[in-house]
C-alpha cells in the first residue's frame, strides 16, 4: 500500500497556489492529508501532482467581525477545538469536532479539507449547512463566493473549479440568544456518522420556537437542511408532542442506501436524533436540564 | 518481520486476483519486468517444472476428506477467490514493487461465484472450482447415545435456527516472511510471522522436496497471531522460491489491504438444530445439521470442523447427541482458526439450546445451566463421543457449578431484576445474559524444552514454542527457576527456531502453556536431580541433605557447605586434559518432551449485563464478569490478560466485526473503515475471578488459558440482548448483531429465524 | 523519473538529512532510512493508530504524512521516550506494570498517544483515556491494562501549561 509516484509541489504563497492550479493536469491538494494519504497509500487515486497547501499560512486563522466568524480554510480541527473564538461564537461546531475521528487526526485535518472532500458524514459540512455559510473561492479570474446550500454538486463533489481554491469560510452567526446541540450515532466513537442531526434554535419568553434550523448529515449523499419541518416547528411550544412531530417529520426525509445501511434505519435514526438534538437544543437555548 | 533487514534483501509485492473465480488465459509481465528496479516477475511456469502441477501439500490431511482441493503457488489456469496470488514481483523497494504489479496483464475470464455456503450444496450452485464435481469438501456426524429415544421420551422439542459469523485475524501486524538460501551453507532460512515454525519447517521441505536439516524457520517476536497465522502459505513457498533464484534474501510484507483477503479466515458456520427437554429443563438430546463454509480451499483441512464438533454438548450432561457436518467450498477466504477456533461455535449452538427451553419453559436461564451442568462427582467425565483422531472425550476435572456461582456472584445476576425494572421506569432496557463453555486445551504430542546450565551460572532454556505476546519466556522461566532453584532473572529463554531446538508443533488450541510447562518442569527436575547428585559427591553428603537456593547447591542449614550450579555445570564439561567424573554424562542439562497426558479441559462462565437503546438499536456493554478455571495458573497476570483480551475479541464477534461478500464473492470489507475492530471506548470493564481445579494429566496441574475468555462471549452478549428485548420478542439468529437489525427486529416484533440471513451480506 | 527532496528532519533531539522521493511517507522514512523501528505499520489507512508519532508535539498518524512534510521539523518516536540511561519513562514503567502490552505491535502508538495526551490533560479519568486511545488498535490485550497503565501514569505525565 504505496502510493504510486507523483510530482510534489508546496507553495508558501496563495497566488503561487493559483498559478501552479493553472500549469499542472490533474493534480490533488493536500491539506490535513487524513482523507487524501489513505486513498493515495491504497492507490485509490493515482494523480500526477500533489500539492501541498501546509505552508500557506494565509489560510490558516479565527477571526470573528460582528456576526460573521470568518475561518481559513486550512485551520486544523484542533484549533477550531481550542479556540476560545469558536467557543464563544459558534459552540455547536465544537460539539461537532467531539465526533469528527481521533484526536490524532484533527491535529492534522482541516476545515477546509473536510468541506472540499465533501463525505456524506461529514460534520464540518453539517455545521456548515446549519448556517448555510458562505465559502469564498480564489482562482486565476479572481474570488467567487458559493453559498453551502450550492455547494455539494453530486456525491463528494463540491462547487470548485479546477483552478479554484477554498480559501476561507464564513459563518453567519445568529444575532438572537438562542440554543444548540448536535447529535451523532456512530458505531464506535470516532467512526463516520451514520446519521447526525445539528440544531440551532431559539425561544421566545411563552417558550414556543422563534427559529429553527435543522440539518441532517449521513442520511444522503449531502448534508440537508430540513426546511419543512423548520418551517412547521416556528411558534411551537417546546414540548415533546411537538418533537415527536418533529421527529416524524424528519423521517420522511430523502435517504440513501448501501451495502451496511438501509435507507428505512436512516429514516429512522434521522427522526430520533431530531427528536434528541431539540430536546437538548431547548435545555441549551433555556438554561433548563433535558429531561430524556 | 519488517525490523528485520539483511544485506542484499529485495522485498516482493504479488499481484492477487480482482475476481472470485475466473479463468486465466494469458499473463504478460514483460512491461512489469523491464520497470528499473525490478528484479524478477514470476508466474507459476517461473518457479521451476515440479511446482506446475504440484499445489500446496495438506497440510492437515485426514481420512475423512472428499475433495482435497489446495491452491497452486501461483495461479495458472483459474482462480477461486479474490486475493488468490496470480504473479510475484521482487523489487528493490515496495513501491517499485507495486509499480511493477500495475503493469502486469492479465486476461481473466469471471465464473459464476459460490458465496453463500447455505446454497453450495443446491443443485444448481455454481461450482467454486470448476473441475470439482460438486463443492462437498466433506461429511461426516458428531453421534453418540440414543437421540431417538431421547426425542420419543421428550417433553418439549425446540427447534434453533442460527448463522454463526466469526470474521478474521486482524492482529495488529499482518503477515510477512523474509526468505534466504545459502547452498554451501545452512541451506533455506525463512522468517515467517508463523505460530507453528517446525510445521512451515516440514511442510516447506516437502514442497521443495529439501530435507529438513537444510530448512530453517525462524519465527521472531510476531505481533500477535490467534489461529490464522498457523498455516501453511503460498507466500512463504514462493518467497523461498524467488529467494533461490535469485540468490539474494526476498522479503514480503502482508499489507491490510492484503489481509483482508490474503490471509485465512474463520468462515461462517449454519445450524439448525432440535432440542429436546423434560418439562424440568434437563436436555435430553440435541440433533440437527451444520453447514461449515471452508472458503475456497481447504487450507487447514478438517481442523476448524473437529474443533466445533468435539467441545459438543460444552459442560452439560446431555447424552445423545446427532449432528450433521457437512463442510462446503465457497470463492471466499480459507477457512482458519479465529482464536477459540471451532469452539465458540460449538459453545454458541450448546447456549442456543439453553437459552431456547428457558424460553420454552420459561425458566431462569441460570436455573437450566445449574441443572444441565456436569456435576462435581461426575468426573473424569467421558462425554459420550470420540474424537475424530480416535480418543475419548473426557473431561478431566472441574467444578463448573461452582464456576457459575462464582460468575453470578461476581455480576450480581440476583440483584440484575431490580437494576432491570428500575432502567425500564426510565424507559432503558437492560438485559443480561450468560455463556458457559467447555474448553479442550494442551493438546499433544508435545512441545519440548532443553535446561542448560552455563559455568556462568545463568540457565539457558529452549523450546519450540512461538510467541506472538503470550508472554511464553516468562511462563517458561518462572517455571523453570521454581523447578531448578534460580533467580528469575538468570533464566534466559530462547524460543521459536528449528534451528535452535530441534522438534516442535506449534503455538495453537492453548496448547503451549501446558506442554511446554509440563516439558520445562521435568527437564528442570531432571537438571536439578543430576546437579544435586553431582554436589552430593563433591560435597560428600546425601542429596537428601541438600537444597538450591538462588542457583546455590547447598546443605541445608549448613551454607558453608555449598557449591554454585554455574561451578557444577564447568566441572562437568572439562576441556583437554580433564575428565567427566565417574558415572556423569558432560553437561548440566536435559530436555524433555514430556507433555500432558491428554488434553486438559479449562472451564468458563461469562455474564454479560447489556442496555439496547430502542431507537437506534446501539448496544451498550454496562458490566461483564469472567469466572474461568485453567487450573494451575502459571502467572495469573499472564491468565487474566488473556481473558481480558479474549474477551473483548469475543465481544468484536458479537456485535463489530463482518466480513460482507457481495454475490459476485467481491468483498466489500476491505478497510478498517468498514470492517469495524473492537476499540477501546466500546469495550466495558472486565471482571474476573479465577477457580483453579488442576488437571490429573501433568503432574503441574495446567490447563490453557488463551482462548477461554473468547469462547463463550458472543453467547453471552445475544442472550443478554434477547433479554433485555425480551417484551419485543426478540430472538436473534445471526451474529454479528448490529444495531439496524436490532432495530428491524424491534419493529416486526417477532423472532427471526435465519432463513433470509445471508453469510455474504446482513439480514435484509 | 522519481521526485527526490532533500530534507532535514530532527528526530528524537537528533538531526538527519536525507534524500527522499516525495511519494515515501514518514513511517517509512523512519523505518526504513532511519532504522527506527519502532514504529510500526498496521494498516496504511490511518486508523489503526500503530504508526503514531509526534511532529511539532502533536499525536499524529505517520503513515498519513509524507516524509518531505517533516523538513525542518521535530520529531518524536517512541525511542525517545526512555531516558538516555535507558530508564523508562513513566508510561513505559506503568505499562510493564500492568502488563499492557502484549505482543507489543501496537505498543509504541498507544504510548506516544498517550504520552501527548496525558501531558495535556489533568486528572484524566477512565472514561476520558478510553477515548484519548479510542484511534489506536489492539488486539491482544482488551485495553484495559493499558487504561490502568494510564491512569498510574497521568500524574508523572501531566505538564502544566500555561493558560
Amino acid at each position: 500500500m504505496k502510493p504510486a509516484p507523483f510530482t510534489y509541489h508546496d507553495p508558501e504563497h496563495i497566488d503561487d497556489l493559483i498559478a501552479l492550479l493553472s500549469e499542472v493536469d490533474d493534480a490533488k491538494i493536500l491539506a490535513g492529508g487524513q482523507s487524501l494519504l489513505p486513498m493515495l497509500n491504497l492507490r485509490f487515486l493515482l494523480p500526477d501532482h500533489v500539492i501541498d497547501i501546509n505552508k500557506i499560512q494565509a489560510l490558516q486563522f479565527i477571526g470573528r467581525q460582528g456576526n460573521d466568524l470568518m475561518i481559513g480554510a486550512m485551520t486544523r480541527q484542533k484549533d477550531l477545538l481550542q479556540s476560545d473564538t469558536v467557543r464563544s461564537a459558534c459552540p455547536v461546531m465544537q460539539v461537532a469536532l467531539q465526533y469528527v475521528g481521533h484526536f490524532q487526526t484533527r491535529n492534522r485535518g482541516t476545515l477546509g479539507g473536510s468541506l472540499c472532500h465533501l463525505d456524506p458524514s461529514a460534520e464540518l459540512a453539517a455545521i456548515a449547512s446549519l448556517y448555510n455559510a458562505k465559502l469564498t473561492l480564489r482562482g486565476p479570474d479572481g474570488s467567487r463566493n458559493v453559498n453551502f446550500d450550492e455547494w455539494p454538486l453530486a456525491y463528494m463533489t463540491p462547487n470548485l473549479g479546477p483552478n479554484e481554491v477554498l480559501e476561507k469560510v464564513n459563518l453567519p452567526l445568529w444575532e438572537e440568544r438562542h440554543g444548540h446541540a448536535f447529535v451523532e450515532f456512530q458505531r464506535r466513537h470516532g467512526d463516520f456518522a451514520i446519521v447526525a442531526v445539528g440544531c440551532l434554535l431559539a425561544v421566545d419568553g411563552s417558550g414556543s420556537i422563534t427559529r429553527v434550523a435543522l440539518t441532517v448529515a449521513g442520511a444522503n449523499v449531502k448534508p440537508q437542511r430540513l426546511t419543512t419541518t423548520e418551517t412547521a416547528l416556528i411558534g411551537q411550544p417546546t414540548n415533546t408532542a411537538t418533537f415527536a412531530a418533529a421527529a416524524a417529520e424528519a423521517a420522511k426525509l430523502d435517504a440513501m442506501s448501501d451495502a451496511y445501511i438501509s435507507r428505512e434505519y436512516r429514516r429512522k435514526l434521522a427522526g430520533a436524533l431530531v427528536k434528541r438534538a431539540l430536546v437538548a437544543a431547548t435545555a441549551s437555548a433555556t438554561g433548563v436540564p433535558a429531561y430524556a | 518481520m519488517d525490523d528485520i533487514k539483511l544485506p542484499g534483501m529485495l522485498q516482493a509485492a504479488f499481484l492477487r486476483s480482482p475476481h472470485a473465480h475466473a479463468r486465466i488465459s494469458s499473463i504478460d509481465t514483460t512491461a512489469a519486468a523491464q520497470l528499473e528496479g525490478v528484479h524478477a516477475v514470476l508466474t507459476l511456469d517461473d518457479l521451476g517444472p515440479e511446482h506446475a502441477d504440484r499445489p500446496m501439500l495438506q497440510a492437515y490431511p485426514n481420512p475423512r476428506i472428499k475433495q482435497n482441493i489446495l491452491p497452486h503457488l501461483l495461479a495458472r489456469d483459474e482462480v477461486a477467490l479474490v486475493g488468490q496470488t496470480v504473479a510475484l514481483v521482487v523489487a528493490d523497494n515496495r513501491y517499485i514493487a507495486e509499480d511493477a504489479l500495475a503493469l502486469i496483464e492479465v486476461d481473466y475470464q469471471p465464473l459464476p461465484a459460490v458465496v453463500d455456503c447455505r446454497k453450495a450444496l443446491d443443485s444448481a450452485a455454481p461450482k467454486a472450482h470448476s473441475s470439482a464435481p460438486n463443492n462437498l469438501a466433506a461429511s461426516f456426524s458428531n453421534t453418540f447415545g440414543d437421540t431417538e429415544a431421547a426425542f420419543k421420551h421428550a417433553d418439549e422439542v425446540y427447534e434453533i435456527d442460527f448463522l454463526q459469523h466469526r470474521g478474521g485475524c486482524h492482529a495488529t501486524e499482518c503477515r510477512g516472511v523474509i526468505a534466504q538460501y545459502s547452498p554451501h551453507q545452512d541451506g533455506l532460512t525463512l522468517w515467517s510471522s508463523t505460530q507453528c515454525p517446525y510445521l512451515i519447517r516440514r511442510m516447506l521441505a516437502r514442497q521443495l522436496d529439501l530435507p529438513e536439516s537444510r530448512v530453517r524457520v525462524i519465527a521472531p517476536n510476531v505481533g500477535g497471531g490467534f489461529g490464522p497465522k498457523a498455516g501453511f502459505y503460498v507466500e512463504e513457498v514462493v518467497t523461498a522460491i524467488a529467494a533461490i533464484k535469485l540468490g539474494r534474501p526476498v522479503k514480503w510484507i502482508e499489507d491490510r489491504r492484503e489481509h483482508f483477503t490474503a490471509t485465512n479466515t474463520q468462515r461462517d458456520q449454519h445450524w439448525h438444530l432440535d432440542v429436546a427437554a423434560d418439562n424440568k429443563g434437563h436436555i435430553l438430546g440435541v440433533r440437527g445439521r451444520a453447514i461449515l463454509d471452508s472458503g475456497a480451499f481447504l487450507s487447514y483441512g478438517l481442523l476448524l470442523p473437529f474443533t466445533t464438533l468435539a467441545p459438543l454438548p460444552g459442560p452439560y450432561a446431555v447424552e445423545a447427541v446427532n449432528v450433521q457436518f457437512d463442510v462446503v467450498f465457497t470463492n471466499t477466504t480459507p477457512n482458519s482458526p479465529v482464536r477459540g477456533a471451532g469452539r465458540p461455535n460449538a459453545a454458541y449452538a450448546m447456549e442456543r439450546c439453553i437459552e431456547a427451553v428457558a424460553r420454552g419453559l420459561q425458566l431462569d436461564p441460570a436455573e437450566v445451566r445449574r441443572i444441565n451442568l456436569i456435576k462435581q462427582e461426575q468426573f473424569p467425565y467421558a462425554t459420550g463421543q470420540i474424537h475424530p483422531n480416535g480418543r475419548p472425550i473426557v473431561y478431566d476435572s472441574g467444578d463448573y457449578i461452582g464456576t457459575l456461582d462464582k460468575a453470578m456472584a461476581l455480576g450480581d445476576y440476583a440483584g440484575f431484576k431490580k437494576r432491570q425494572v428500575a432502567a425500564r421506569q426510565q424507559d432503558r432496557y437492560l438485559g443480561i445474559g450468560i455463556g458457559a463453555c467447555v474448553e479442550d486445551t494442551g493438546v499433544g504430542p508435545y512441545e519440548g524444552c532443553t535446561v542448560r546450565v552455563d559455568p556462568s551460572g545463568e540457565v539457558l532454556v529452549e523450546s519450540g514454542a512461538a510467541d506472538q505476546g503470550q508472554g511464553h519466556r516468562t511462563i517458561i522461566a518462572q517455571i523453570v527457576a521454581d523447578g531448578l532453584g534460580v533467580p528469575f532473572e538468570r533464566v534466559h529463554v530462547t524460543i521459536g527456531d528449528t534451528g535452535k531446538f530441534p522438534q516442535g508443533v506449534g503455538t495453537i488450541g492453548s496448547r503451549v502453556g501446558v506442554n511446554v510447562g509440563t516439558a520445562a518442569n521435568d527437564a528442570a527436575a531432571s537438571v536439578r536431580k543430576k546437579a544435586l547428585e553431582f554436589a552430593a559427591k563433591a560435597l560428600e553428603v546425601n542429596a537428601a541433605e541438600l537444597e538450591i537456593e538462588a542457583g546455590i547447591v547447598r546443605v541445608t542449614h549448613v551454607p558453608e557447605m555449598s557449591i554454585a550450579l554455574g561451578e557444577v555445570a564447568l566441572r562437568l564439561t572439562p576441556m583437554t586434559g580433564g575428565a567427566v567424573p565417574e558415572g556423569f554424562t558432560p553437561g548440566l542439562e536435559a530436555t524433555s518432551y514430556a507433555a500432558s497426558k491428554g488434553p486438559p479441559h479449562a472451564n468458563g462462565v461469562n455474564i454479560a449485563e447489556v442496555e439496547v437503546d430502542i431507537d437506534t438499536g446501539k448496544v451498550k456493554i454496562l458490566r461483564y464478569s469472567v469466572a474461568h478455571d485453567c487450573g494451575t495458573m502459571i502467572n495469573p497476570m499472564i491468565v487474566d490478560g488473556q481473558l481480558i483480551g479474549g474477551v473483548v475479541h469475543g465481544i468484536g464477534n458479537a456485535l463489530f466485526e463482518q466480513m460482507i461478500y457481495d454475490e459476485a464473492g467481491q468483498p466489500q470489507t476491505t478497510t478498517y473503515a468498514d470492517y469495524l475492530l473492537p476499540l477501546a471506548t466500546e469495550m466495558p470493564r472486565i471482571d474476573i475471578v479465577h477457580q483453579e481445579t488442576p488437571s490429573p494429566l501433568n503432574p503441574l496441574g495446567l490447563k490453557g488459558a488463551g482462548e477461554g475468555g473468547t469462547i463463550p462471549a458472543a453467547a453471552a452478549v445475544v442472550a443478554a440482548i434477547e433479554n433485555a428485548l425480551e417484551s419485543f420478542g426478540v430472538v436473534i439468529g445471526y451474529y454479528p448483531v448490529t444495531p439496524q437489525r436490532l432495530v428491524e427486529l424491534i419493529t416486526a416484533g417477532a423472532g427471526e429465524r435465519c432463513v433470509e440471513a445471508m453469510s455474504t451480506t446482513p439480514p435484509a | 523519473m522519481p521526485d527526490i527532496r532533500t530534507i532535514t528532519v530532527t528526530i528524537n533531539g537528533k538531526s538527519f538529512t536525507r534524500r527522499v522521493e516525495t511519494r515515501m511517507h514518514l513511517a517509512d522514512f523512519l523505518r526504513q532510512e532511519l532504522d527506527l523501528t519502532g514504529t510500526h505499520l498496521g494498516c496504511e489507512h490511518g486508523v489503526c493508530g500503530a504508526c503514531t508519532v509526534m511532529l511539532e508535539g502533536d499525536a499524529v498518524r505517520s503513515c498519513l504524512l509524507l516524509a518531505v512534510q517533516a523538513d525542518s521539523k521535530t520529531v518524536t518516536t517512541v525511542e525517545g521516550l526512555a531516558a538516555n540511561d535507558g530508564s523508562l519513562h513513566p508510561i513505559q514503567a506503568a505499562f510493564q506494570k500492568h502488563h499492557g502490552l502484549q505482543c507489543g505491535f501496537c505498543t509504541p502508538g498507544m504510548l506516544i498517544s498517550l504520552v501527548s495526551f496525558l501531558r495535556d490533560h489533568k486528572n484524566p479519568d477512565e472514561g476520558a483515556i478510553r477515548e484519548a486511545i479510542s484511534g489506536n488498535l489492539c488486539r491482544c490485550t482488551g485495553y484495559q491494562p493499558i487504561v490502568d497503565a494510564a491512569l498510574e501514569a497521568a500524574a508523572a505525565c501531566y505538564t502544566q501549561h500555561e493558560e
